[in-house]
């Protein structure tokens, strides 16, 4: 019995404590999980409790429980780190509810990164206990064959369209894709497919009639070339205007967000030495992207290929050539809009862009710089919506909650359009409006369509688009 | 670890949602703003004033100690349960009641946030002044608990000058209503105020009634430079003497200068011994900003080497960035911080700066101080690295030390943060016997069963303390779930 617990001269004693601790030392952890998390302990111990982050982390600010917010889950995982706890169901379960939305790493000023340290325990528990053989079997499906070849994910996209018409609903049953994910929530968030997809091949955007300034890389992105694949041209167009000529490098593919956010880092360091290589060809050039989620995850390439000897001087090289589309953007001489737009809307701040990427003035500036535009601040505009990757199939209570929250946030803000900049909080919100039968009233745009439509859209004619050489 | 039929028994009170008594949970509700830890058996989360009184009178039927608990902020190891027990967060309790403008009051539970009260407030043109640099997540049940204070209180009073009632759930599980919307009110002893920094020994605190002003607007900044500790303070001095009481005199020594400046890189002079930050409000722009100007000019009489009046919000932000970025600056020096806490008469602050140190030098321990230089309150923190070997021990000489010169000055241990578990065994030398054996007195009748928060507040070894009185603190070694 340590001292502290030796009977008191207190009145206090006449108190019951707890039972002397003792039992079964606990098993110890195999040395690659122990690396994981001796990997991850500085960033654990930087944490001085000070419990700023309890305020705008979402999960705590929806049950005001410590296990649910960022300092108990650091602590729970310091607790394992030091062998006073195993990987118990609870320590598990509120481990996994993290949006990994970095609020608290963005708001801490001890400096504690939470994306790592909260990849890095998905990563331990995918190893502690793995998934029986049918999810593994899924996982690897999702994970390492459909995330990671282009050509299939287009083709299981192309197999949306049809999905959407109402005669395939079977086969994507009998696939089992989404069975991982929960089908029943996943049916509501599967966009409506557009026609033509982006396939990049090293097609060319630029203003016409004028000598590029710079070259960008675009990075495509997997769902933003396919179910959006009109906002990847609007964003191609936009950055033409700014004077860039813009490249869709040829063998890019997914970022590996969601692979690294479930805790599939290996299969994420597959797809970020492709796109490393991709993007090789133009190495002088900045890589932006129009997805916040795949920004912030191409960002972050030196950190988790930061033991490859081979890529690791490369990927921090790559890393530092990514932009968002609202920095490029903002930070860019753009001609003056073509067109009023006489719409009041409200900004919805994607977490990975405000807090990962700490990008909060860029949006703001760019969309009050399109005449006749107004824009007003919804409550809460960047308390996470929910979305989280595949979080809402995930952990659908608490997805649900917050997606109800931020909901009523733009109903009270009473704009009749929500701008937003990553594919998975648009998704949220249009299935959270529907929902709440606002689905007709309150539309969901991404800023780059909203920007492109000031400047008159793909119809203008000001951007030509040249096909790959 | 509670028998089943407890853990239905408090399921049934709050519902089995707001029962945390899985091993992860308890780890998290462990710790609180200190590196000291102990895990609870349960931790519950009621939502009224009825389920906390049922939680109590479940322990006091089991004589199981009860820990009170807001955000967990507590800097003295308040808010750790120590040896266990219930722990009884009121973090769900977070609805401001009411705002009552014709009184100037308004009724909040105790769980909501302090900075989420201010907000409410200011909308209506009222202003609630205590401002703890940790507005944004303590709650104003702890503030109340703990008499918490801030920049803002030189000038405006501290958390105590603004309660007007309480209530209490008493350790029989009774409820205690005291107080009200008066703000005058002689009836009786002042119990109100007993409970006030009463760090939930005496009772759980589930409704507050707390006074408001009326908003000042606007607001003046400047910073100043020294080169000798001596004439900050004599400035400080002079600015009281001048008959200025501004709204905040803040004062950072030459290492949180370095520590700041290291961590921002915004060109602090790191060569200056120390920094004041002076702000004035008021209803009047021209007026706040006159009193600026002339607390410049008083800093230059004293030799200040630079002063910098803010020209407009941005500079004002710019000021007080490097006095918001201590705490966390100071966490990315060494893993551990210990944070004190001790008030002096303001004329021995530049003397109790200079035997803090001396105790840094004597203890190879890197110690900054800043703190509220209007009011003599200054918080050294040692920063030291717990699994070095040897270095608690040092760490333990460095905090005696700096009671002891406090105490030494005609100080106290504590101006703002509480005894909680980390300094109650100094607290006989501060006080002396006979006041201690009051308050064990008066703990007696609020508690004869001693529920609410044992192991704080009270020496725990009868007499002076002990050399090894950090390390008697519990951590999760030794500790197992299950
Ligand atoms: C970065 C940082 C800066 C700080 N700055 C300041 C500062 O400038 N000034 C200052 O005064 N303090 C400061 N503190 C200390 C701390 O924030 C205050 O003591 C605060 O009042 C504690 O509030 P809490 O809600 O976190 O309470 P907790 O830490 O949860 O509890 C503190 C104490 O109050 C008791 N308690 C809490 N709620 C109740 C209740 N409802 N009924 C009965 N007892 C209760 C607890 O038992 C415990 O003893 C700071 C802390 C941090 C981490
Ligand atoms: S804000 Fe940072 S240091 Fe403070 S409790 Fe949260 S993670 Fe820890
Ligand atoms: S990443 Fe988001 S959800 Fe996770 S702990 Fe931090 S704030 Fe909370």
């Amino acid at each position: 019995m340590s001292p502290s617990r030796s009977p008191s001269t207190q009145p206090e004693a006449a108190v019951r404590g707890r039972a002397k601790p003792g039992g079964a030392p606990l098993p110890l952890l195999d040395p690659a999980s122990a690396a994981l998390l001796h990997g991850q302990y500085d960033n654990m111990l930087s944490c001085i409790r000070c419990g700023l982050c309890l305020s705008v982390c979402p999960t705590y600010q929806i049950s005001f429980a410590e296990e649910e917010g960022p300092r108990g889950r650091i602590a729970m995982a310091r607790a394992v780190a030091e062998g006073h706890l195993p990987l118990t169901p609870d320590m598990v379960e509120h481990s996994q509810t993290c949006l990994l939305c970095d609020a608290c790493t963005a708001i801490c000023p001890a400096g504690v990164h939470m994306e790592p340290l909260g990849t890095m325990m998905r990563e331990l528990f995918l190893r502690d206990r793995p998934h029986g053989r049918r999810e593994r079997l899924l996982r690897w499906f999702v994970f390492r064959k459909l995330f990671a070849d282009m050509g299939r994910f287009r083709r299981v996209c192309g197999l949306g369209r049809f999905y959407q018409r109402g005669g395939a609903r079977w086969l994507l049953r009998r696939l089992g894709v989404f069975r991982l994910f929960g089908l029943t929530t996943l049916e509501q968030l599967v966009p409506a497919m557009p026609h033509r997809f982006l396939v990049p091949r090293g097609q060319r955007w630029q203003a016409a009639g004028g000598t590029p300034n710079r070259q960008i890389g675009l990075f495509a992105g997997c769902i933003m070339s396919t179910a959006y694949a009109e906002t990847d041209r609007a964003t191609a167009r936009m950055l033409a205007r700014s004077g860039a000529e813009v490249v869709a490098v040829a063998d890019q593919g997914c970022c590996g967000a969601l692979h690294v956010h479930n805790g599939e880092a290996e299969g994420a360091r597959i797809l970020a030495r492709r796109n490393i290589d991709a993007f090789a060809r133009l190495p002088d050039a900045a890589v932006v992207v129009n997805a916040a989620g795949c920004g912030s995850t191409l960002k972050g390439y030196g950190h988790l290929l930061r033991d490859d000897p081979a890529y690791a001087e490369r990927a921090v090289a790559f890393a530092a050539r990514v932009r968002d589309v609202n920095e490029e953007l903002a930070g860019a001489a753009l001609p003056e809009a073509t067109t009023r737009l006489d719409i009041t809307v409200t900004l919805q701040e994607p977490c990975h862009l405000a807090h990962a990427q700490r990008i909060r003035e860029a949006p703001r500036a760019l969309l009050k710089a399109v005449p006749g535009l107004s824009l007003v601040e919804m409550d809460e505009p960047a308390l996470c919506c929910g979305s989280a990757g595949i979080y809402n199939v995930l952990h659908r209570d608490r997805a649900d909650t917050l997606q109800a929250r931020k909901i009523e946030n733009v109903r009270t803000s009473g704009a009749p359009v929500v701008v937003t900049s990553n594919p998975g909080c648009q998704l949220q919100l249009e299935a959270g409006l529907a929902q709440a039968g606002l689905g007709g009233r309150v539309r969901v745009r991404h800023i780059v369509d909203v920007l492109d439509e000031a400047y008159g859209g793909a119809s203008a004619g000001d951007v030509i688009e040249e096909p790959a050489r | 670890m509670l028998s089943e039929a407890l853990r239905a028994e408090l399921r049934r009170i709050v519902g089995s949602a707001q029962v945390h008594d899985q091993p992860g949970q308890l780890v998290a509700y462990s710790l609180d703003g200190t590196f000291a830890q102990d895990p609870p058996d349960v931790a519950v989360t009621p939502a009224t004033t009825d389920e906390v009184a049922q939680i109590v009178r479940l322990a006091a039927r089991e004589k199981l100690s009860v820990l009170p608990r807001g955000a967990g902020t507590s800097l003295a190891g308040g808010a750790i349960p120590i040896g266990g027990g219930i722990l009884l967060s009121l973090a769900r309790m977070n609805r401001i009641i009411e705002i009552d403008t014709a009184n100037a009051v308004a009724i909040v539970q105790p769980g909501v946030v302090t900075a989420d009260l201010q907000a409410a407030v200011e909308k209506l043109g009222l202003f609630y002044p205590p401002d703890p640099a940790s507005l944004n997540q303590s709650t104003l049940g702890g503030n109340v608990a703990c008499n918490a204070g801030g920049p803002r209180c030189l000038k405006y009073g501290v958390t105590k000058d603004y309660v007007l009632g309480l209530t209490v759930v008493l350790a029989d599980g009774s409820v205690l209503k005291l107080g009200g919307k008066l703000v005058k009110n002689v009836t009786g002893y002042q119990l109100v105020q007993l409970f006030v920094g009463s760090e939930g020994t005496l009772g759980a605190i589930t409704e507050i009634v707390l006074r408001l002003r009326p908003l000042p607007r606007q607001r003046s900044t400047a910073a100043a430079y020294f080169d000798t500790l001596e004439h900050a303070s004599e400035a400080v001095a002079a600015i009281i003497a001048a008959g200025i009481l501004p709204v905040t005199l803040e004062m950072m020594d030459n290492t949180t200068i370095n520590v700041v400046e290291d961590y921002l890189q915004m060109g602090l002079p790191r060569d200056a011994e120390a920094m004041l930050l002076l702000e004035q409000d008021g209803g009047d722009e021209a007026a706040a900003r006159a009193d600026v100007e002339r607390m410049a000019e008083v800093c230059r009489c004293h030799d200040a080497v630079s002063v910098e009046v803010a020209a407009g919000p941005a500079q004002r932000d710019a000021l007080w960035k490097a006095r918001r970025a201590v705490s966390g600056a100071l966490g990315r020096v060494r893993p551990n911080k210990l944070g004190e806490d001790i008030a002096v008469p303001r004329s021995e602050v530049p003397e109790m700066v200079r035997r803090v140190r001396q105790i840094a030098r004597d203890t190879e321990l890197p110690i900054a101080v800043f703190g509220h230089a209007g009011d003599g309150n200054l918080h050294p923190n040692i920063l030291f690295d717990r699994r070095i070997e040897g270095e608690m021990q040092r760490v333990e000489l460095a905090a005696a030390a700096i009671f002891r010169a406090a105490l030494a000055l005609g100080g106290t241990l504590s101006g703002e943060h509480g005894i909680g578990s980390l300094k109650k065994e100094f607290l006989e030398e501060d006080l002396g016997p006979v006041a201690v054996g009051l308050m064990r007195g008066i703990k007696q009748v609020f508690d004869p069963q001693g529920i609410f928060s044992p192991h704080k507040v009270f020496p725990e070894r009868g007499g002076s303390a002990r050399a090894d009185f950090l390390r008697a603190l519990p951590s999760l070694d030794g500790w197992t779930p299950g």
